[in-house]
């Protein structure tokens, strides 16, 4: 079952790793940089959980990895909101770019 | 179970992929909460109960409830319009951006699926439950939090208070204004959900030494509670002594954390490190003070910037 959950991790982890890089829109990029923590925070609960016995040290990591993501997050956002309210874009694209 | 886990990891799978395809944003951000919860179901499957009620209240309610007010800030066009209108979809430089991230993505990912091979499991849950006696609780992963690690707790908070001034630095956000709704159901329902929201806080709070829950998942709750009553049009007014009080809440966990770390120091002990008999009351302390503080600053985090006393 752990195997399953580290393959499961690696997964999500690409996934979220690609639209990170490659979508334009700054909100889109906050939640792949979300969903990229989880994945990493889910490898780390499966290491955990294949300990013997069950190690609560990564998991004390990982809550404290929750927090800084959200206020992580929060800062982003509110950069972001400041962002459309100058330029009136979601992107860091100029439009004569393309 | 396995068919289960199975099942579990598919709909993982699909909501990231949705949350991160779908072209409307809005659409995007329920898969994105939907994502949330479900981890929280995979957490407890890897018998992680403590994870499972951060990720449930702060990861998927929290993010989802800023990430909904940050939609709401922008205009209606941009929430729903269709992102994938606005890049160009062909020529050789998409593509050629797109196939190098791909390529790169499936490298990290064989690169990852390379590093199981020979994985080191972590073994201090043996270490740890031979000391669990003398952190003062009962829960082992509060004793990491608040005892052995509480330095790194203590960096947690004042994080989250750096991205509280970090908001608020960015400029003035209107107060919400006390208001009617047109329907009296959600004011109502809030009344009445209101004070089990409290205890539900304060139960986290306190089962936090023996069982899962603390400061976290505490002030996530308080947090939620004020966001609704915020949402139902029940706010007070603003005034400057109410500013007063709540920059010293948003500060108290944090000061009270490095006070107790200092005066432990200058009594002799190490920072943070506390004697044996003292334990329990001090983490009790850090806990309850700091639980309050998370829950004003999440709170602030959702309100988005400084609320300006001259609008109210």
């Amino acid at each position: 079952m752990t195997a399953f959950y580290l393959i499961l991790a690696g997964v999500i982890l690409a996934m979220a790793f690609h639209a990170l890089m490659t979508r334009p829109n700054l909100l889109r990029k906050l939640m792949a940089l979300n969903i990229f923590t989880s994945a990493v925070f889910l490898f780390l609960v499966t290491l955990a959980r294949m300990a013997e016995p069950l190690d609560p040290i990564p998991h004390a990591m990982v809550l404290t990895g929750i927090v800084v993501t959200v206020s992580t997050t929060a800062v982003g956002l509110a950069l972001l909101v400041r962002l459309y309210r100058r330029s009136g874009s979601l992107t860091l694209q100029s439009t004569d770019d393309d | 179970m396995a068919v289960f886990d199975l099942i579990l990891g598919l709909l993982l799978v699909v909501l990231v992929w949705k949350s991160l395809s779908v072209s409307d944003l809005f659409g995007a951000v329920i898969s994105f909460m939907a994502f949330g919860l479900l981890m929280a179901v995979a957490w407890v499957r890897l018998e992680a109960p403590d994870i499972a009620l951060a990720e449930a209240a702060i990861g998927s309610g929290l993010t989802g409830a800023l990430l909904f007010s940050t939609l709401g800030r922008l205009p209606h066009s941009e929430a729903r319009q269709p992102v994938v209108s606005r890049t160009v979809r062909n020529g050789p430089g998409y593509w050629m951006t797109t196939g190098f991230w791909w390529v790169l993505a499936i490298l990290l990912s064989i690169a990852f699926l390379f590093s199981l091979l020979d994985l080191q499991t972590p073994g201090l849950g043996g270490l740890l439950q031979e000391r669990l006696p003398e952190s003062g609780v009962l829960n082992p992963v509060t004793a990491v939090l608040l005892n052995f690690r509480s330095l790194d707790t203590v960096m947690e908070i004042a994080v989250l208070l750096l991205a509280v001034v970090v908001a608020w630095s960015m400029g003035t956000v209107v107060w919400p204004v006390k208001r009617t709704l047109p329907s009296p159901l959600l004011p109502g329902f809030v009344r009445l959900l209101t004070p089990f929201f409290l205890l539900v806080s304060f139960s986290l709070l306190w089962r936090g030494s023996h069982a899962p829950g603390g400061a976290f998942p505490s002030g996530a709750v308080l947090a939620a509670a004020g966001i609704l009553l915020l949402l139902a049009g029940k706010t007070t007014r603003i005034c400057p002594r109410f500013m007063f009080w709540l920059r010293w809440i948003l500060a108290v966990g944090l000061l009270v954390f490095v006070f107790a770390g200092v005066s432990l120091m200058v009594a002799g002990y190490g920072f943070l490190v506390y004697p044996e008999q003292w334990a329990g009351a001090l983490i009790l302390l850090i806990e309850v003070s700091a639980g309050v503080s998370i829950g004003a600053m999440l709170m602030a985090l959702y309100i988005g910037g400084e609320p300006d006393i001259h609008s109210a």
